[in-house]
């Protein structure tokens, strides 16, 4: 069973969200083990770039595994200020540590974001 | 197709063993175990156990079993000897492949044509009704069957540890040979060396009670060696990488074995040797010489296709479905399979493209999901052993 730390946020996508979570501060992003097993062994990350703006629910990168590929959504709307570049020569980190250094990106939140999943609610779609 | 999944006789090693599964062909079976690329390493270096039992096995028996099928399939089983294999297929009428298959000879009357999982009812139907009017009879034994894969380079000295009598004749087996063997615990198997990984490797037919015996076997001999169960996800990419078709891909009933580059499975016949008549053979013909108009003229060919490896020169890969597209953006090929190649560490796809883009080293685009990456015609397969 994978696993789904309750200090974190979830989009419906698997993404996970840390942070405070008001306009102007600055999240972290990732996708769930869940998502990352489902995948299977990740050989490709593409990242959003420092500076993109991105929005709630809509595509800002994929994830290519020899098994399948999947686009990554955003799960808040804001701009984007850090891109994990470790993944580029290691993208099985995503895979190893999903909430730790596999994080993807950071976001200088536009707004506070709404529709985000506790753990439990989370690990209920997930089942 | 069942509504409830149907599982393997190993189901429960497969949970045992942390086995993730998915839906296949409506059998419940694992795609991975450890990962997919660790499983797909161990069989390229060392060894990897596959279970096959949602795969279809038919036995064919009877006094004009070989007339049958000589008739049904468009290979000449009647010329395969005592002990040997076949890869062929079974052709509609109209020449469409409905499934492709290795056939295996047991006895001089005795046949078992292993079909795909997805497959196994509409062989089983088209079987039941070219067998009319022939004395054999054609019975669908996947139920009693596990079909159980030993691959790699050391499945050799794997199977002949696993073997109580016959590790001789492992050790002798040329590739689509097989024999009767008998395993550790007096199991009777029938062994054949036959694959779909490009590797060197064995496939077990056992009875799906000692399934599990065998599975447990393979483990303990191969353990020394390295041996690691593998899922769907590897056979893929193996199968993939050995530029070896898969029915539902590069074969359907709306392609034709020319197009897939398989002309050679459809036995005709010559002067000296020459055959009769077998279903779909009038439509293969005039597939056959449409194809040969199309090679010797391209020209002037009819929009005929032919199937072509890709290997990308970037890092997205193309996925089955995946378009190839021409400067204005229009479709000109389809991707049949593509996957990153765990071996070559490219993208790489199969891929029907017409005649005039056939040739190794032509450029392609091909549209990965809104936007283009250059990709290469490459000869298949990707990967060849080299021992």
């Amino acid at each position: 069973m994978a696993h789904v730390p309750e200090e974190l946020l979830y989009s419906e996508e698997h993404e996970w969200v840390s942070g405070e979570l008001a306009e102007d501060s600055v999240v972290t992003v990732g996708i769930t083990e869940h998502a990352a097993e489902a995948l299977g062994d990740i050989v490709y990350v593409e990242l959003p770039a420092v500076g993109d703006s991105v929005s709630s629910g809509e595509v800002c990168g994929e994830l290519e595994s020899t098994k399948a590929v999947s686009e990554m959504y955003s799960p808040v709307t804001g701009e984007v200020v850090a891109v994990n570049e470790e993944l580029s020569d290691a993208p099985e980190t995503i895979g190893e540590d999903a909430y730790g250094e596999g994080w993807i990106f950071r976001v200088r939140l536009a707004e506070e974001p709404s529709g985000l999943l506790d753990s439990e609610a989370y690990a209920k779609i997930t089942e | 197709m069942n509504s409830a999944p149907l599982r393997s006789p190993l189901h429960d090693e497969h949970v045992a063993l942390g086995a993730t599964l998915v839906d296949f062909a409506g059998w419940e079976m694992p795609v991975r175990y450890s990962g997919d690329i660790a499983e797909h390493t161990a069989v390229r270096t060392a060894a990897g156990l596959f279970d096959l039992s949602h795969m279809g096995e038919l036995s064919v028996r009877g006094a004009e079993a070989e007339a049958f099928l000589d008739d049904a399939l468009v290979g000449r089983m009647s010329a395969v000897a005592l002990g040997g294999a076949k890869y062929t297929m079974l052709c509609a009428a109209d020449g469409g492949v409905i499934d492709d298959l290795i056939v295996y000879r047991r006895d001089w009357d005795h046949y078992v044509i292993v079909a795909n999982a997805a497959n196994r009812d509409a062989v089983a139907a088209e079987l039941a009704e070219r067998v009319e009017g022939f004395d054999a009879d054609v019975e669908d034994i996947s139920d009693d069957i596990a079909l159980i894969a030993v691959q790699g380079p050391a499945a050799e000295a794997i199977v002949q540890r696993m073997t109580e009598r016959g590790a001789d004749d492992v050790e002798a087996m040329k590739y689509y040979a097989s024999a009767p063997i008998l395993l550790a615990g007096g199991i009777h198997a029938f062994v054949a060396r036959t694959g779909y990984t490009g590797e060197d490797g064995f496939e077990l037919f056992v009875g799906a009670d000692e399934a599990a015996a065998v599975w447990q076997l393979a483990l303990a001999e191969g353990a020394a060696d390295g041996i690691v169960p593998c899922g769907l996800s590897s056979r893929d990419t193996l199968r993939l990488e050995a530029g070896m078709p898969l029915y539902g891909h590069e074969l359907t009933r709306e392609t034709t074995p020319f197009e897939a580059g398989l002309g050679r499975v459809v036995v005709f016949g010559t002067e000296k040797n020459p055959r009769g008549d077998f279903v779909g053979r009038a439509a293969l013909e005039s597939a056959r010489d449409a194809w040969n108009a199309a090679l010797a003229d391209p020209a002037a060919a009819g929009g005929e296709k032919t199937l072509v490896g890709l290997v990308g020169d970037g890092r997205r890969a193309a996925r089955a479905g995946y378009s190839i597209v021409d400067e204005s953006g229009a479709s000109v090929g389809t991707v049949t399979s593509g996957a990153p190649s765990p071996t070559l560490g490219k993208p790489i796809a199969m891929a029907y493209v017409p005649l005039a883009l056939a040739s190794e080293g032509t450029a392609v685009h091909v549209d990965v999901r809104g936007r283009r990456e250059s990709m290469t015609v490459t000869a298949l397969p990707f990967y060849k052993r080299t021992a």
